[in-house]
């Protein structure tokens, strides 16, 4: 039993443990930011200050040092403490404040201030600068322990890095499972982006409306969906290797996208373009959700539908399947347009992160999609396999780069653990489906 | 007593050869005397023993504390029917599996075998039924593949070559050193294996369905070769489903059932009956049920079939609740004839009729449609996914139907198939074991309950029984009889003669793709009557 689980989720377990490795690694005080946390600091200054007293209230610029001293302000004024400045700005913006307070003779009581502001070092320098000042209190948010890794900003730029490479897996992870490969996502990515964004260029620019959008994405797709049948179909009808054929094709479609732009970058793209890439709803990122319901839905086709068992017995045995009525042709040139029409997907997804298309982007993506696939337990030889395995195998791919940008390890340093820890991840996953580690080294070959 | 025995066997079967090939008969009668004084062990020594051998492996116990003997000069011949631990027994032998406990004695030493390189050290050779032959080199080559005798990193080829003659003579085969792997027959390739073993100087040499393949002269000269290496002093493992080769070949009989040592009997003790009745668990009481013919109106008619040289010009119907049999030498176009009947092919040109219309089969898939199945030759192969599940397998050509809406129904297909699992008594620990785990009959239960689910009206089975075993081989049959009096139309190919005779109703023998006769007075036909039509 606990076996199964281990070979069906072994690198799931892989993906936590990375996880808990770099939460502990960037483990660090961290000072509340952002709108809710103000209100510990109000009941201290309610309780220590009388109304009448100046309070200053200092914010860094961003957005969320600014939002936090913003709320401070406003619930301080709110409690009737009308003597309260607010400064959002640089050091300066600091010190010509207190200049200002010094030239009108005022007081001060206290200084509020957010987190970043902390590690301003005029803070320190107060007492010095200004004595008549000396007897100002500096209050800021009381710090706690959290790892720089599980900050909600990072977990999503996980996510953000990923979401192009995890869906395109979803229709490699198809491919392979037929036994098959496909090279020339990478390439798809940027003709799709070129393609789509193009049309949105000719189709109004700047001003476009959604729908514009909307139309740019659809044919970006389809025009990838029907090189990735032509593929398919010279796979499935003429017999020739999917790895020459796909090879083909990435050459052709990165040539095509360089020929469309004249290897320009395409601006002048409608207002509405970054909603899929950089857009929330309901509070959400749009990759985010776009991620979950094409991974659920990838999941529930593979699992409980026809075509998708057919996709495994033509992986598993293409002339058995055919002896039983498979539509052998047919399935393999759905998966290839499955493919293809999941790396257009994925080409409009970084066309709107990036808010632009370029005929460049996407270079190597197909390495690191397969990579994915594969981490996540999917075999090269076709049968077996899972959607789900290869989310997770995008997700350690992600995590790991991400962590070790967070460690500050330099970027040569990082492609050489990637690759061992790819090549780790599958000797794991062997060890597991036959045995122990130990008893995969101790193995004769 | 019953070691005594063939210890006594053993030495007479010596003194017999020196006999004959003596000049003067009294010499080697005192020589042997002496010799027997000197070494008493030498006639009848063990050669193997393995003791207490129990394997298990995830849901399967597959080898119960099983104990053997084989002593020199000496044929055993291992039967028992599919998943009965004979396989398993020769992989802990070969040193493919290791025991859960046990030990093995060479010539009385304990040894451990705990890899094949072990095993051939040790002097064990198997000869498995997919040779371990590189096709692309030559038998030389072969023959001393990973022990090449090198100078200073060079081939020595002209002392190769001389020292592979040298084998051949010995167990007098004539097969060129020279050619490559891929050009020989099966049966010269199987000589091959043999001299390899020989010369790693193997003294147990184990042959895994060593027949399967082979016609029935090369059956004789394997058997006479077979006959030479035990005149060498060399213990033989001969596994067979062939019980008629077990009693031509064979000392004594070792039956394995179930992961038991059923028990080991004298050849001249035990009759065939007896045989199949230990290796069954019950009496069995004919292997062709009977069945009184009713057949219907016409199923399947096929006029003018062609597809290269394989099928030429082939004519033939079939009726409802018909079992027409399908008898010629292997590569007669029998199978290229069926499927292109099953649209796995393209005709040439030809035309079928399915119930008197005339109908275009395009694909399997057309075929299937059209309710016709196809239960082909080669299980692992064309047959099963061997990666996947029982149960997926069951699902693959049954899922049109086991559809609601978008999704698979597969409360709906795991219920089917424990119907057939029961019906048909299928050997598994789970629907979700892969069926690359399974004997070759339950193999064979699992690709019949995908075709039986989808209830076709034309059912064609090629050598529906071709390594199973007799237990499994008698219910296939009665299946088959049930199908036909269920009104379908069955057609089945077979290399076996007495099961054609058995089984048919009518039946068609080709040559050389073209249908050299039909034979509907089964009854009154031999053997001999179908091989003579077959050949000529």
């Amino acid at each position: 039993m606990t076996r199964k689980l281990l070979s069906d989720y072994g690198m799931f377990l892989v993906l936590l443990l990375l996880c808990v490795l770099f939460s502990v690694l960037t483990l660090k005080e961290q000072i509340p930011e952002g709108s809710a946390a103000p209100a510990r600091l109000i009941e201290q200054i309610n309780n220590e200050f009388k109304k009448s007293d100046t309070i200053l209230v200092v914010g860094a610029v961003n957005k969320d040092s600014a939002s936090f001293v913003e709320k401070l302000g406003e619930e301080l004024v709110k409690e009737g403490f009308n003597n309260t400045k607010v400064v959002v700005g640089v050091p300066r913006d600091l010190l010509l404040a207190l200049d200002d307070i010094r030239a009108k003779r005022g007081g001060l009581a206290a200084i509020a201030i957010s987190g970043d502001v902390t590690k301003w070092r005029v803070i320190e320098h107060i007492p010095e600068k200004y004595p008549e000042f000396s007897g100002c209190k500096v209050l800021a948010p009381k710090s706690y322990l959290w790892p720089d890794f599980l900050k909600r900003s990072n977990l999503l730029a996980i996510v953000d890095r990923i979401v192009v490479i995890a869906v395109i897996a979803i229709g490699v992870t198809m491919v392979i499972i037929t036994a098959g490969i496909d090279l020339s996502v990478g390439s798809l990515i940027a003709l799709s982006a070129v393609i789509g964004t193009l049309l949105m260029k000719k189709m109004g620019g700047l001003q476009a409306p959604g729908w514009v959008v909307l139309v740019g994405f659809l044919v970006g797709i389809l025009s990838c969906g029907i090189v990735g049948g032509l593929g398919g179909f010279v796979v499935a009808r003429f017999k020739v290797a999917p790895f020459i054929t796909t090879l083909g094709i990435m050459m052709m479609a990165r040539g095509l996208a360089f020929m469309i732009t004249g290897g320009f970058s395409i601006y002048q793209v409608p207002r509405a373009l970054p909603w899929l890439g950089q857009g929330r709803s309901l509070g959400i990122p749009n990759t985010v959700i776009l991620l979950v319901v094409l991974y659920v839905a990838a999941h529930i086709f593979m699992a409980h539908t026809r075509m998708g068992r057919y996709i495994y017995a033509v992986g598993g045995n293409e002339e058995a399947a055919r002896l039983s009525g498979v539509p052998v042709k047919f399935v393999i040139v759905f998966v290839y347009v499955i493919s293809s029409l999941a790396a257009g997907l994925g080409g409009c997804i970084q066309a709107s992160q990036l808010n632009t298309g370029t005929p460049n982007i996407g270079i190597m993506y197909e390495l690191y999609v397969i990579a994915a696939v594969v981490v996540g337990g999917t075999s090269l030889s076709g049968g077996s396999g899972r959607i789900l395995g290869t989310l997770i195998g995008a997700f350690i791919i992600s995590v790991i780069q991400n962590g070790m940008n967070l460690l500050g390890i330099e970027s040569y340093t990082q492609q050489v653990v990637l690759g061992a820890v790819i090549l780790g991840a599958v000797l794991l996953d062997k060890a597991h489906s036959g045995g122990s580690l130990p008893g995969l080294l101790r193995k004769k070959i | 007593m019953r070691a005594s025995i063939s210890s006594h066997e053993g030495c007479s079967h010596i003194l017999l050869q020196m006999l004959t090939c003596a000049s003067s008969p009294a010499e080697p009668v005192l020589y042997i005397v002496i010799m027997m004084a000197k070494n008493p062990k030498r006639c009848n020594s063990l050669l193997l023993e393995m003791l207490q051998i129990d394997k298990s492996f995830p849901g399967v116990h597959a080898l119960k504390n099983v104990s053997m003997k084989l002593r020199s000069s000496e044929v055993l011949g291992l039967v028992g029917e599919n998943g009965a631990g004979k396989s398993t027994l020769i992989k802990v032998l070969g040193g493919a599996h290791l025991p859960d406990s046990g030990s093995i004695l060479i010539e009385g030493q304990s040894v451990h075998i705990l890899s094949p390189t072990a095993a051939q050290q040790a002097g064990v050779s198997i000869i498995y039924q997919e040779f371990n032959l590189i096709p692309d080199l030559t038998v030389r080559e072969n023959i001393f593949l990973g022990r090449e005798k090198t100078r200073m990193g060079f081939v020595r080829a002209t002392e190769e070559h001389r020292e592979t003659l040298q084998l051949f003579s010995k167990i007098g085969i004539n097969i060129d050193a020279n050619a490559r792997c891929s050009e020989l027959t099966v049966a010269q390739q199987q000589t091959v294996e043999i001299a390899k073993a020989l010369s790693v100087n193997a003294k147990i040499i184990v042959m895994d369905e060593p027949t399967a393949t082979l016609t029935t002269q090369e059956v004789e000269h394997l058997f006479a070769i077979i006959r030479d290496l035990k005149s060498h002093g060399l213990g033989i493992i001969y596994i067979s489903h062939r019980l008629d080769e077990i009693f031509e070949v064979a000392d004594r009989a070792m039956v394995l059932r179930d992961g038991e040592h059923v028990g080991t009997q004298d050849i001249n003790d035990i009759t065939c009956e007896k045989l199949i009745e230990m290796m069954v668990g019950r009496p069995i009481e004919s292997e062709f049920p009977k069945r009184a013919a009713r057949p219907g109106r016409e199923r399947l008619r096929a006029e003018e079939l062609c597809r290269g040289r394989a099928v030429r010009n082939v004519s033939f119907s079939v009726r409802a609740g018909e079992v027409l049999g399908f008898a010629g030498l292997v590569g007669a176009g029998r199978t290229e004839t069926v499927r292109l009947i099953f649209g796995a092919d393209k005709p040439d040109k030809g035309r079928i009729f399915i119930d008197g219309r005339k109908t275009n089969i395009r694909s399997p898939g057309d075929a299937i449609r059209n309710r016709i199945c196809l239960l082909t030759e080669d299980r692992k192969g064309q047959g099963l996914v061997l990666i996947h599940s029982c149960r997926e397998n069951f699902g693959l050509p049954n899922l049109d139907r086991l559809v609601r809406g978008m999704f698979l129904d597969q409360r709906r297909e795991r219920k089917e198939f424990s119907g057939f699992v029961e019906s048909l008594k299928i050997k598994i620990s789970s629907h979700e074991q892969l069926t690359m785990n399974l004997s070759g009959g339950n193999q064979q239960k699992v690709v019949l309950a995908k075709w039986l689910a989808r209830n076709a009206d034309i059912v064609i089975f090629d050598e529906p029984t071709r390594g199973i075993d007799v237990g499994t081989k008698y219910e296939i049959h009665l299946l088959m009889n049930r199908l036909a009096d269920e009104g379908k139309a069955i057609i089945m190919i077979s290399s076996e003669l007495p099961e054609i005779l058995g089984m048919s109703d009518r039946i068609i023998v080709m040559h050389e793709g073209r249908i050299k006769g039909e034979i509907t007075d089964v009854e009154n036909t031999t053997q001999e009557d179908i091989l003579s039509m077959a050949i000529a």
